[in-house]
């Protein structure tokens, strides 16, 4: 092994980057809409980009990192969307107050979901693959159909009046907090239990790791960004109705996160972003977008069914001393090479 | 000093009775042998240890404590790590990172630590990647370190699986047909490994394994089973001209 002593001025170079860019980023998203250089259909993209990014990493957690094949996502979203809704328009005083009491709603509606996370969390205690995939199905559903018989949230009609809160630096701020805990999470003993569990269950738990822990942890925190998703579109649409969360609403997800890349933020954020802009893109084809897309994605099945990242990373996404050690080893290849 | 001692195990699935009346004392340091044709019991008595299943009956004494009805990771975190007769290993993790997996059982820090990574996390986790490192270098893994497991020939495998285990700083290490699927020089050079980590590790070992020069040349004690009973008990030597043994392996003799 080389020292990291060598890689530190690069190193440190980069460490000051991603926060100012970050910074940087997040003024942007305040400033350019205030003055009027980001037109609103730009904004509502780059919105619907960032819910994107939310939703697929979040995702990513159970299905890529765990392994397991979750397609209630939309429901955890229902969960957040409608929990954030009822605490702002019901709970919450409407007026000059309610901006800043919004990251309230928002991370309520996330516990909200989280918590249900849980309860599939114990359910996959016992079962796992199929089964469980079918589990979350079914858990799908049965929020699907509670909401829709639930009169006092407008039941199949929908929940109407919701405020206009969501801005563009919240959806940004929101994008990089998820980024930034499941990152953390990954790259932690936590994260890679979650992926002993994934490889081998039996070998993990017989190797110390605590798989029950590992499986509520990866399906509370998958589902409270789940939730906080919602919360957020709730808060941009306005409206809400239990059939925007159905079961193509998690295809929609499944799709960003195995085009994107199982096991890789940086394939979630990428998945996430070219399959947003695509379908914009292709608007203009009409119902045609609608066989391209999947198309696409049997294209991606056959010749990269590990989707564009597959369990690999972006090295600026990764904490600076797994960074370091990339580094280390990839200039050991070099000097081997010269040698 | 007694490390182990298990009383009376009994294990059924059924009707079928896996393990039957079981009783060990291991001493501390101790490399114990567990032999027996296919079916005999070996394998399960290993799960009734870690507790992937648990015991119909009797007792498992590890340091005192009794095993039985303890969770497989609680079971490790005292002290009792294994490998497998199948290699089980982290097959998309790094050969480090399933190290580090291993390492991480007396890792330090909480989550809340990792989330907002605090100072206890970066120091915690650069110790535990530098222990896992100096462990690969021990097992001349290291040059494979950012390697996935799944990649690794078999006889590094089988050994991967066997650093694994250790970092977890087990008192009593149980080995699961280490040299199955092995050729004369891999088990020639398992066995110095073994004796290596005997001397520096100083693991009190059980160890089920098929090859009887193996077992021969390694263990001081050896424990047969047959049908999930104990038939023999006693040095290789006893062992291997004990009647009973030879019955189980080869069959009766009939007169011609």
């Amino acid at each position: 092994m080389s020292t990291p002593k060598l890689h530190a001025p690069s190193h440190r170079h980069r460490k000051g980057m991603l926060p100012a860019l970050l910074a940087g980023g997040l003024a942007a998203s305040y400033l350019l809409p205030y003055f009027g250089v980001l037109s609103p259909y730009v904004q509502l993209i780059l919105i619907s980009v960032g819910v994107n990014i939310i939703l697929t990493s979040s995702l990513n957690l159970v299905n890529g990192y765990m392994g397991e094949f979750s397609v209630g996502h939309a429901g955890f979203m229902a969960v957040g969307a409608y929990g954030a809704a009822v605490l702002s328009v019901n709970v919450l005083p409407y007026g000059a107050a309610a901006p800043w009491l919004f990251p309230l709603a928002i991370v309520a509606g996330g516990l909200a979901a989280a918590l249900l996370g849980c309860v599939v969390a114990l359910l996959s205690f016992k079962t796992r693959g199929d089964y469980l995939a079918i589990v979350t199905l079914a858990f799908l559903m049965i929020v699907k159909s509670t909401l829709e018989n639930l009169d006092v949230v407008g039941g199949a009609r929908g929940f109407l009046g919701i405020e206009k809160l969501t801005t563009l630096p919240w959806v940004v701020a929101w994008s990089v907090a998820t980024i930034w805990v499941i990152r953390n999470l990954v790259h932690s003993r936590y994260g890679r239990d979650i992926q002993a569990v994934r490889d081998d269950e039996i070998a993990a738990n017989q190797t110390g790791v605590d798989t029950r822990r590992a499986k509520v942890l990866a399906f509370s925190v998958s589902s409270f960004f789940a939730g906080v998703a919602g919360g957020l579109l709730a808060h941009h649409l306005q409206f809400i109705n239990p059939r925007m969360f159905d079961i193509a609403k998690s295809t929609d997800m499944l799709v960003m996160v195995y085009l994107g890349g199982i096991g890789s933020l940086g394939g979630s954020i990428l998945g996430a972003t070219i399959y947003t802009l695509l379908l914009e893109a292709l608007r203009p084809l009409g119902a045609f977008r609608m066989m391209l897309m999947p198309l696409m994605l049997v294209l991606l099945m056959l010749f990269r069914p590990r989707g564009i990242m597959g369990m690999r990373e972006f090295s600026w996404l990764l904490p600076a001393c797994d960074r370091d050690a990339r580094e280390a080893a990839a200039s050991d290849v070099d000097k081997d090479g010269k040698a | 000093m007694c490390l182990l001692e298990i009383q009376g195990l009994t294990h059924r699935f059924g009707g079928l009775c896996a393990v039957s009346d079981f009783n060990i004392k291991v001493t501390e340091g101790e490399l114990l042998g567990v032999i027996g044709p296919n079916g005999a019991g070996k394998t399960t008595l290993f799960n009734l240890i870690t507790g992937v299943y648990r015991a119909s009956e009797g007792a498992v004494l590890f340091r005192g404590s009794d095993l039985v009805g303890r969770a497989p990771h609680e079971i490790v975190k005292l002290g009792v790590a294994r490998t497998f007769q199948n290699i089980r290993l982290f097959k998309e993790l790094s050969v480090l990172d399933n190290v580090r997996v291993a390492d991480g059982v007396h890792a330090g820090y909480g989550a809340m630590d990792a989330l907002l990574q605090l100072p206890r996390f970066r120091r915690e986790e650069s110790s535990g990647r530098e222990r896992s490192m100096q462990l690969l270098e021990r097992f001349q893994l290291d040059e494979y370190a950012n390697t996935q497991a799944r990649h690794l020939p078999y006889g590094l495998q089988r050994r991967l699986e066997l650093a694994r285990a250790l970092a977890t700083r087990p008192k009593l290490l149980l080995l699961d047909e280490p040299a199955a699927g092995l050729n004369v020089g891999e088990v020639d050079r398992l066995m110095d490994l073994l004796r290596e980590v005997r001397e520096e590790f100083r693991p009190t070992i059980i160890l089920i394994e098929h090859s009887m020069r193996f077992v021969m040349r390694m263990c001081e004690r050896l424990k047969v089973l047959d049908f999930g009973t104990t038939i023999a008990e006693g040095t290789p030597e006893a062992i291997r001209s004990d009647p009973k043994v030879l019955e189980a392996y080869l069959g009766e003799e009939t007169p011609r």
